[in-house]
């Protein structure tokens, strides 16, 4: 069960030489060739260059200069750009797009030894919830066919939970780690907006987009952000501050944590079996000796209108780099250079991209920008407010990922404000711009149920703290599905 | 507010998407729900509220002045347009744009 086992137990193993890194890489890469026709986890394998990574690091284990991480395979979402490796961010747009850079995500990940076994699957430029807007197909949640895997990071939390990988990396603009990392049975965090480098992650909403881990349990999350946190002068927004060893702190005792919990949190249109889940878990960190409080956050429904206005208004301007000019999708026999723009991004878009592209071009346009992007903007501010009142009370919060366990393929699909609302939970703390993580805490109707820990600015410490403590107390996070193929 | 298929193909021009006729009542449908939503933030007074751009408020960030100047990277005309669909000398090629 070699892809099944956590960060610390195959680098143990790496150490001891019970296999090699060659090895390790191709029992993963066996499996994937075995299971992605049917899970389409993977947009791209790469099997040739993840061999020779590997072979490389068996010499320099053998040379004893490896690397912190050197031979763990991992998986990048396709939004991560990687060196003469197709791009696609899940789009027809960049579908010939071979990136002439690698991502500082990428670029350090590799550093640290992880080798990249591929690309995985994702909503077309980030933009759902559902994995369900992929250009190149749905992906099967492992937990049941036919079920969405969450999304935006759909293929990153789906290979993960199939033993695809041993982790792999995602981004989070309104909940697109955590939400996934719920519904497939995974440990995924948002970090503190600015806390990793976005430079080389093609843009989607850039005040909110957000890289992070996602993995088997906290302590691998913990190890993954250790080398993915940093300052970068390449992203003017990433933060100039200290990275402590997140491991550091997973073994503190929680006893003198002071949580809290939001009513709103608890409203009609969550499941019901998610609750009694979420319950248990909150009687179970009590018993552990932490503080449960309530806490108000009146703000949170209104984060689903400010987002989606304030999200689609950055994205129209993002992807208006999209033209058929310098790279992407370029129309047949364009008349003109207007003729060239407009049909080779309309060819090149699926269609809840150009509805986002139209709603935001919409909110930022003269006559309606104040009563919808500054409104919008003014309201993301009060969302904050809310956030910095209750942290003066509490150290985290805590509450469902999503409002219920994985739903079926094409349920949703077809009603878009209910797809919206997946991401009620999880939206506030991109607008608010702090760190949240969800961890697996128990099933409903034999679908995974993710429990939500949101900390204050620069707390993911804290965050893994009370997750790995609860994952001590608990095995939800190492239960697998059962094999889709033999 | 509800708006029409002239305010949607208007938007279309704006975002330089290509609209045939027949796909502007869906996208209308898509805008007027999403609108629909966006209204309920008028019920919320933000009277004095400063507008957040950036989650942590932050400044932009301006380089030191340094003797070697700003440049921190060297040229990678080739390879960056080995990407574009169309080049010719460095250049990138587009239809003609001035009759």
């Amino acid at each position: 069960m070699k892809h099944a086992q956590s960060i610390k137990s195959i680098l143990n193993a790496l150490d001891k030489k019970d296999y090699s890194c060659r090895e390790l890489v191709q029992h993963f890469l066996t499996r994937i060739q075995a299971q992605n026709d049917h899970l389409n986890a993977y947009i791209t394998v790469c099997s040739e260059s993840a061999l020779k990574h590997a072979d490389l690091m068996d010499q320099a284990r053998s040379a004893g200069t490896a690397p912190p991480l050197a031979g763990l395979p991992i998986a990048h979402k396709d939004i991560f750009c990687t060196n003469g490796i197709k791009t696609t961010a899940g789009s027809r747009m960049l579908n010939n797009f071979i990136a002439p850079y690698d991502a500082t995500v990428v670029d350090k990940m590799s550093t640290a030894g992880t080798i990249s076994l591929g690309k995985t699957n994702m909503d077309e430029f980030a933009m759902g919830s559902s994995n369900e807007n992929s250009f190149y197909g749905n992906v099967n949640n492992p937990w049941a066919a036919g079920t969405i895997p969450g999304g935006s990071s759909g293929g990153s939390a789906a290979a993960v939970a199939a033993g695809l990988c041993a982790a792999s990396t995602g981004t989070d603009t309104g909940g697109s780690i955590r939400q996934p990392a719920a519904m497939c049975g995974v440990t995924g965090l948002k970090p503190t907006y600015g806390r990793v480098s976005r430079w080389g992650m093609i843009a989607y909403a850039s005040s909110l987009d957000q890289a992070g881990p996602i993995a088997r349990s906290a302590e691998d999350v913990a190890i993954l952000l250790n080398v993915m946190a940093g300052h970068d002068p390449k992203d003017s927004t990433s933060l100039n501050e200290a990275v402590p060893d997140y491991t550091q702190a997973l073994n503190r005792p929680i006893k003198s944590l002071k949580i809290g919990i939001c009513p709103a949190h608890f409203r009609d249109g969550l499941d019901q079996q998610t609750e009694q889940a979420i319950q248990i878990a909150i009687k179970q960190f009590e018993s552990a000796g932490a503080t449960i409080s309530e806490i108000n956050l009146p703000m949170t429904k209104h984060a689903i209108p400010a987002y989606y206005i304030i999200a689609p208004a950055e994205a129209s301007a993002n992807l208006s780099r999209y033209d058929g000019v310098r790279f992407g999708h370029r129309c047949d026999q364009p008349q003109n250079i207007s003729d060239l723009y407009k049909r080779s991004r309309a060819e090149g878009f699926g269609k809840e991209v150009k509805q986002r592209i139209m709603v935001g071009s919409f909110a930022l346009s003269a006559g309606y920008y104040d009563a919808y992007y500054r409104k919008a903007q003014q309201i993301r501010r009060l969302i904050k407010n809310d956030f910095i009142a209750a942290f003066n009370k509490v150290d985290l919060i805590i509450g469902p990922t999503a409002p219920s366990p994985a739903f079926k393929m094409g349920e949703k699909s077809a009603d878009q404000i209910s797809m919206y609302l997946q991401d009620i939970y999880t939206i506030t703390s991109n607008l608010a711009g702090l760190p949240a993580a969800s961890i697996p805490v128990g099933f409903s109707n034999n679908m995974p149920v993710g429990l939500q820990i949101i900390g204050n600015y620069l707390d993911e410490s804290k965050i893994l703290n009370l997750a790995h403590q609860f994952q001590l107390m608990t095995d939800w996070h190492i239960q697998t599905p059962a094999e889709t193929t033999p | 507010m509800k708006i029409n298929e002239e305010i949607v193909a208007n938007i279309a021009e704006l975002a330089q998407l290509d609209m045939p006729q027949e796909q502007l009542q869906e996208y209308l449908d898509s805008l007027n729900n999403v609108l629909e939503l966006a209204e309920q933030m008028q019920s919320i007074d933000t009277t004095d509220v400063e507008p957040m751009s950036n989650p942590l408020d932050s400044i932009q960030h301006l380089h030191a002045d340094s003797d070697d100047g700003f440049v921190t990277e060297s040229n990678h005309r080739e390879r960056y347009q080995k990407v574009a669909p169309e080049t010719e000398q460095g250049l990138y090629l587009v239809p003609k744009v001035i009759d």
